[in-house]
């Protein structure tokens, strides 16, 4: 206890033991990444057996548990815990508070997440191989018909649903409870309002996953008939309580890069962002909204007309908070000052895609049109559009943007820019063919498929190792800045940049805020 | 605006680092890698094979919850202390709202998957309504009713004359558990548990009184009561799984019925025993270590939340599982 | 600083050249048979109402994503520091707020009401003049043409393509992965209504020109319908994740005239006739041998390996089943081993089927049991 004013702790016992906000999060941004690499390793053989038709270098039942891990790796490894890293680091230092409210807790939410990882990877090495029912893991093809590892990977899924509820609480209570004198929730930072409707979903949700998995392991071992309809229960049950959670985990995943979005426009434009408060709303709309809209993955099923109408309808209103937030953006960058350093680039990278990745959205949901684009892959250029160019371009974005804050040193903005111009290109060239493929009758999930789709497909496996490959340039630039990068001492290290943590001494010192800050009467996202 | 210097704030108190957090994952890892493997030999392996995973279950259960012990032990000393400025003390309040609300949700779905079998999949299995009008092709002659006290299964004449695939046999209930002999209602049990739940509210309710008053006998009184309702509550609960079991032919076996029965008692039980659990250890701190006052008292509080999120949930549970 | 700028300017228009071109050439051949780039419009009339639905939506985010973007880089080009312009400070606006909720809620209007229409046409059942029973299996379609005597004429259809054609020892044919044993065979301008179901997991018909895709989904029977207009053969695949071969069950579609469809339904017809006949007959070793190989490899091949050596599946060769007891051999052909890969073969494949694959398991790949099983035997077995 005691006294704060020392350094952190030497050796392994700083990172295991730590209760350090900034501690833990260094650790969740490099964990998350780690899980990138595993989550992008595994894309890479999804796309090298896509290569070309025929089977070349897996079998089936393999490439079916790699895009199975593929997809669970990036959304609950690489995704997720970037983003909770993230707001471990900057949410207390925007709002002037010493730690987060929990902070042995938050170590725990933290810890608890690698072996999880563990256990679900050491599943690839188990009778009967790893998951292969896709990320969605739909009954009864994850229960009846699941290898044994399916208890493995539901215990894994329950513990990472611990983890993302205990960091969730500790969020909202950060935020709710140890904001500086003066910060009003009307002038919070945006990064951080869209953390606290994030933390919200999150904990409303994450127990209705971990029922789902309850369900399944009960079915499998102990002779429920959930999802059997021999004893009365329905497949299709568990696909409505899987989207109650996965449709709001999709905005989990997209506000919080929301929010770093928000940050960084008005720095590079050297405008105050505009629309906070419509920003806000709209942020709270479209949490409301994804409660009910679930159905929209599942216009297939067979639902009733009334319920099929519904769900069309409330999910195209979903467009209207989110095309407010686009537009925002857009007028904060008229008539700002603008220059285009990496995070900027990749924010406008983020802007672009994402957007044309909303179109799609609408798309599909409109339910008679998606009968034909349903599972197919129109939907994974989708939702790649919206989650590698919106959720992985905006965390990129805010690697380089904090990175001097964090480490006390520069990045090299070349490589920063040639790292943005070949991940734009090759995401492009990866994810945009997959629209045609998708449109011309091509499904999703299948290791092998018929001539008419080649050409795209290889296209597309180039472009994903183009992709995959620059992530090398941002994994060596960030180690050369933390290393030897050119040291930077300004508290403010972007000209343009607003907001608490650039009050504080370059490289952010170990403890920061423990008396709160002053606020003056200028609203910190002006 | 405003300018508060830093005397006037009282500091917010960041543990130092804590080898809790380690301990706890190592327990809980090997608990759920035990329990993993145990389910497992029982589903895929031999269940007669000899194997490591019961101890690897109870060693790692064991170190969880001696963790978890020491984890309270020191937040509650810390507290002693005076550690805990009213602002941290805050946090806890937070925390432990957003619990229960995370709680909530988990029974969510538990309930909402007794609303869509109850009313759209089971009717539909009978061919009833929009979503299943031809479905008599592969259920002929199954009638849908709740309690579901013959399965789909059944109604076809079992396993053999099914058009889908076996995945299972599943046995029907004989009689169902909702209120039925309304001359007998006093032997029903779920009756009495009912009274003695609701009732278990108001005695911890009287001793929150007590303290506020600082009269501790009286909150030792009627906390100690608490717990000894819900103790009787749960052996009542024991009972009818008993029942159930022994004369109802109702099981986990007994298709969509019994699946959300026990499910949905089960994990309440379950959280009446964990509630249960927070009441007694917080009547042995105020008997045994004299702790509580009428300002500070959190700990307490926290569980006496917790347990009417509880008595909320049952209420629900007597609603849609038992009456209607 | 400014020539960087500039320069980058120049580079960002590159790539968004390249979208939009490739956007253009997959608008320009939406018009050709065989589409490689966008949706087919198919043969019905609700396929041409999606995709009208679909261009209509398309060019409405072409046309907003263009107005956005324009903006966007007219601001990114004119209001740069490097051209020296001092930013202003404007913040908000509940003006232009109100009118960028307003405009969009009116477009997804105008979006929703042929949205609407289009599904309700494709919930509208009734008036079919045939039925048909779809029933999804790992990894095979069965139809079955439902009809008011009885008499239903029904079958697999499984994938066509050799093994050699998809490990790459052949040359990959025309339609590779899209086709079949047996395609289903619908008249033209006929109203069929497809019951669709699954016997273990979920899986999805789907053939993009007929418009029609719907899941399969095990215990529960989804309606759905087309109206082909026009002959041909369409082709599709399973489009729900089903397990190891989800890739492998493709559906074909056989659209012809109402008199060839009457033909080939009295030509099924005779055939079952004839495997009733056949079922009351003796075979010989060599002719059960023969049929049994023929059905192994449809059948069986996918899981227990060309020459059965196992996969999925456990190795036929030297396995104890079939090498033990014929009755034991028999109940797992027949009824499969529950919570396994291994379904109930039974319903699948008929006595004569039957008989020959489990003759034909027992004495090859090394098997040499010498023993026969006759239909009558399957058939017994069935009794119990
Ligand atoms: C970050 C994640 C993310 C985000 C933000 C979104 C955003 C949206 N998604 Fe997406 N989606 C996924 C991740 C995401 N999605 C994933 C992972 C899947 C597949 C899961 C699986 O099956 O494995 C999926 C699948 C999916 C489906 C199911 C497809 C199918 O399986 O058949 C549907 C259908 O409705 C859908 C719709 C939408 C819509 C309407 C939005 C909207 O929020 C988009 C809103 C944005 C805009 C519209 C653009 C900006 C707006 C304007 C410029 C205003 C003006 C515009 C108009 C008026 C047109 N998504
Ligand atoms: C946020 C989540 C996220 C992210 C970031 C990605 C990133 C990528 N995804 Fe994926 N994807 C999903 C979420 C995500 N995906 C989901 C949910 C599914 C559905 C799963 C399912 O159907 O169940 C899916 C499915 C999916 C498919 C369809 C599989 C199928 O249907 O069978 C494909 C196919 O191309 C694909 C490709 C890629 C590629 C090429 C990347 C690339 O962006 C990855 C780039 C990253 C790296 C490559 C790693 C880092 C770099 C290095 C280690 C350097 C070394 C590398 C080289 C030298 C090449 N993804
Ligand atoms: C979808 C995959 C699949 C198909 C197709 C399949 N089998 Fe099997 N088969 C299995 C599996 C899995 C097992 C192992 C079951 C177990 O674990 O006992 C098995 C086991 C068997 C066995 C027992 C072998 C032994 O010694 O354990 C026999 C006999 C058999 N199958 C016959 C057949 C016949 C005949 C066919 C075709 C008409 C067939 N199988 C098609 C998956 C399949
Ligand atoms: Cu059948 Cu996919
Ligand atoms: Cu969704």
């Amino acid at each position: 206890m005691g006294d704060h004013h020392h350094g952190p702790a030497k050796g392994l016992s700083r990172w295991l033991f730590t209760t350090n906000h900034k501690d833990i999060g260094t650790m969740y941004l490099w964990f998350s990444f780690a899980m990138f690499i595993m989550g992008g390793a595994f894309a890479m053989v999804i796309r090298a057996e896509l290569f070309q038709p025929g089977m070349q270098l897996v079998d089936p039942a393999f490439f079916n548990q790699m895009t199975t891990l593929h997809g669970l790796v990036m959304v609950f490894g690489a995704i997720m815990p970037s983003f909770v890293g993230l707001a471990n680091w900057m949410i207390p230092m925007m709002i002037g508070a010493p730690d987060m409210a929990l902070p042995r807790m938050n170590n725990w939410s933290f810890w608890i997440l690698p072996p999880a990882f563990l256990l679900l990877a050491s599943s690839l090495f188990m009778e009967g191989g790893a998951p292969a029912f896709g990320w969605t893991f739909y009954a009864p093809l994850s229960t009846t018909y699941a290898p044994p590892s399916v208890t493995y990977f539901i215990f894994s899924v329950h513990v990472l649903g611990l983890s993302s509820i205990m960091g969730s609480i500790n969020i909202i209570a950060t935020v709710m409870n140890m904001r500086a004198p003066g910060m009003t929730y009307m002038k919070m930072p945006l990064f951080v309002w869209t953390w606290l409707i994030t933390a919200f979903l999150l904990v409303a949700v994450m127990p209705v996953l971990a029922g789902a998995v309850t369900m399944m392991l009960m079915d499998i071992h102990f002779g429920t008939s959930f999802f059997s309809a021999a004893g009365g229960g329905d497949p299709v049950l568990f696909q409505h309580i899987f989207w109650f959670f996965g449709h709001p985990e999709v905005y989990i995943i997209i506000l919080p890069a929301f929010g770093v979005v928000s940050q960084i426009i008005p720095a590079f434009s050297r405008k105050p962002l505009f629309g906070y408060d419509s920003m806000v709303y709209a942020t709270a709309s479209i949490a409301f909204l994804s409660f009910i809209v679930w159905a929209h993955h599942m216009y297939t099923v067979g639902m009733p007309i009334a319920g099929e109408l519904f769900f069309m309808y409330a999910t195209m209103l979903i467009a209207v908070p989110t095309g407010v937030k686009v537009f925002n953006w857009i007028t904060t960058m008229w008539r700002g000052a603008m220059t285009f350093e990496t995070p900027m680039l990749f924010c406008i990278g983020f802007l672009v895609l994402f957007t044309i990745g909303g179109f799609t959205g609408l798309m599909l949901s409109i339910a008679p049109a998606d009968f034909q684009y349903h599972d197919s892959y129109f939907v994974v250029a989708h939702f790649h559009y919206v989650m590698v160019a919106g959720a992985v371009f905006s965390m990129t974005a805010a690697v380089y943007y904090w990175l001097p804050k964090w480490c006390g040193r520069m990045y090299n903005e070349t490589m920063g820019k040639t790292h943005f111009w070949i991940s734009f290109i090759g995401f492009n060239v990866t994810f945009f063919p997959q629209h045609f493929v998708g449109l011309a009758g091509m499904p999703r999930r299948i290791p092998d498929y018929a001539l008419q789709f080649a050409d795209f497909n290889m296209m597309s496996s180039i472009g994903a190792f183009i992709y995959g490959a620059s992530q090398i340039l941002f994994l060596y630039n960030v180690i050369a800045t933390i290393v030897a990068g050119k040291p930077v001492s300004d508290e403010k290290v972007w000209d343009g940049a607003e907001g608490l943590e650039w009050t504080v001494a370059t490289p952010a010192p170990y403890h920061t805020f423990e008396t709160p800050p002053t606020l003056d009467a200028k609203p910190a996202h002006a | 605006m405003t300018s508060q210097t830093s005397t006037e704030y009282e500091t917010y108190y960041v543990p130092d680092k804590s080898k809790l957090a380690v301990c706890a994952t190592i327990g809980l890892m090997l608990s759920i890698f035990g329990a993993a493997s145990i389910m497992n030999d029982m589903t895929f392996g031999d269940p007669e094979a000899a194997t490591s995973s019961w101890s690897i279950f109870w060693i790692g259960l064991f170190f969880f919850a001696a963790t978890l012990f020491n984890w309270f032990r020191i937040a509650i000393k810390e507290n002693i202390e005076g550690l805990n400025s009213a602002q941290l003390k805050k946090s806890y309040v937070l925390g432990m709202f957003w619990f229960i609300f995370s709680e909530v949700m988990f029974f969510f779905a538990f309930f909402g998957a007794l609303f869509y079998v109850r009313n759209l999949a089971g009717p539909w299995l009978a061919s009833e309504g929009e979503g299943g009008r031809m479905n008599y092709l592969l259920w002929e002659g199954f009638e849908y009713t709740w309690p579901m006290l013959q399965t789909p299964q059944e109604a076809i004449g079992g396993v053999a004359n099914q058009i889908t695939a076996n995945n299972g046999t599943y046995q029907s209930a004989e009689t169902t558990m909702a209120f039925g002999d309304a001359a007998a209602w006093y032997k029903w049990l779920p009756l009495w548990n009912t009274i003695i739940l609701l009732s278990s509210s108001f005695t911890v309710h009287i001793a929150h009184m007590g303290l506020l008053d600082g009269n501790k006998k009286k909150f030792n009184l009627w906390l100690g009561l608490t717990v000894l309702l819900g103790i009787i509550f749960v052996f009542v609960q024991a009972y009818e799984y008993y029942e159930a079991y022994a004369h109802f032919g109702l099981t986990l076996n007994s298709g969509i019925y019994g699946s959300t029965f026990f499910m949905l008692t089960g994990f309440h039980g379950f959280h009446v025993l964990m509630g249960m659990t927070m009441l007694l250890i917080q009547w042995l701190r105020s008997v045994r270590g004299g702790h509580f006052t009428a300002d500070d008292h959190f700990g307490f509080e926290a569980s006496s939340w917790y347990w009417h999120f509880v008595d909320v949930v049952w209420v629900f549970l007597f609603l849609f599982v038992y009456i209607l | 600083m400014c020539f960087e700028a500039k320069r980058l300017a120049k580079l960002a228009l590159g790539p968004v050249l390249m979208l939009l071109s490739m956007v253009s050439a997959g608008v320009m051949a939406a018009g050709e048979k065989v589409n490689e780039v966008n949706m087919a419009p198919g043969v019905t009339a609700v396929g041409q109402n999606i995709f009208d639905l679909h261009m209509t939506i398309f060019w409405i985010c072409v046309i907003i994503g263009l107005l956005v973007f324009g903006v966007m880089f007219y601001s990114i080009i004119y209001h740069r520091k490097s051209r020296g312009v001092t930013p202003a400070t404007f913040h908000e606006s509940t003006k232009v707020e109100i009118a960028w909720t307003v405009v969009p809620f009116l477009i997804l209007i105008g979006m929703a009401v042929p949205a609407t229409s289009t599904l309700l046409e494709i919930y509208d059942v009734e008036d079919a003049e045939m039925d048909i029973l779809i029933t999804g299996y790992q990894w095979k379609w069965k139809y079955e043409y439902l009809s008011d005597d009885g008499e239903n004429v029904s079958f697999f259809s499984n994938l066509r393509t050799p093994q050699s054609e998809i490990y790459n020892s052949e040359d990959k044919g025309q339609h590779y992965l899209l086709e079949v044993d047996e395609p289903l065979v619908i008249p033209v301008d006929t109203k069929v209504r497809f019951l669709v179901t699954a016997n273990d997991v979920i899986h999805a018909w789907w053939v993009p020109e007929l418009a029609v895709k719907r899941d399969a989904i095990p215990g529960f029977i989804n309606e759905t319908w087309t109206l082909a207009e026009e002959e041909g053969i369409y082709r599709g695949q399973c489009a729900e994740l089903c397990g190891k071969d989800h890739g492998f069950m493709p559906v074909v579609v056989n659209v012809v005239s109402q008199g060839e469809y009457d033909e080939w339904l009295s030509g099924k017809k005779a055939e079952a006739a004839e495997i009733k006949e056949l079922m009351a007959q003796t075979f010989t070793m060599d002719e059960l041998m023969e049929r049994g190989k023929a059905v192994y490899d449809r059948n069986c091949l996918a899981c227990h390996g060309a020459n059965g050596e196992g996969g999925v599946g456990t190795a036929i060769a030297a396995s104890a089943i079939a090498t033990g007891d014929l009755a034991g051999h028999l109940d797992v052909g027949i009824n499969g081993v529950a919570g396994t890969a291994m379904q109930a073969f039974g319903g699948q494949i008929n006595d004569v089927e039957m008989a020959a694959v489990i003759t034909y398991q027992r004495n090859a790949f090394g098997n040499n049991m010498g023993d026969m099983v006759q239909p009558i035997d399957v058939f017994n077995h069935k009794k119990g």
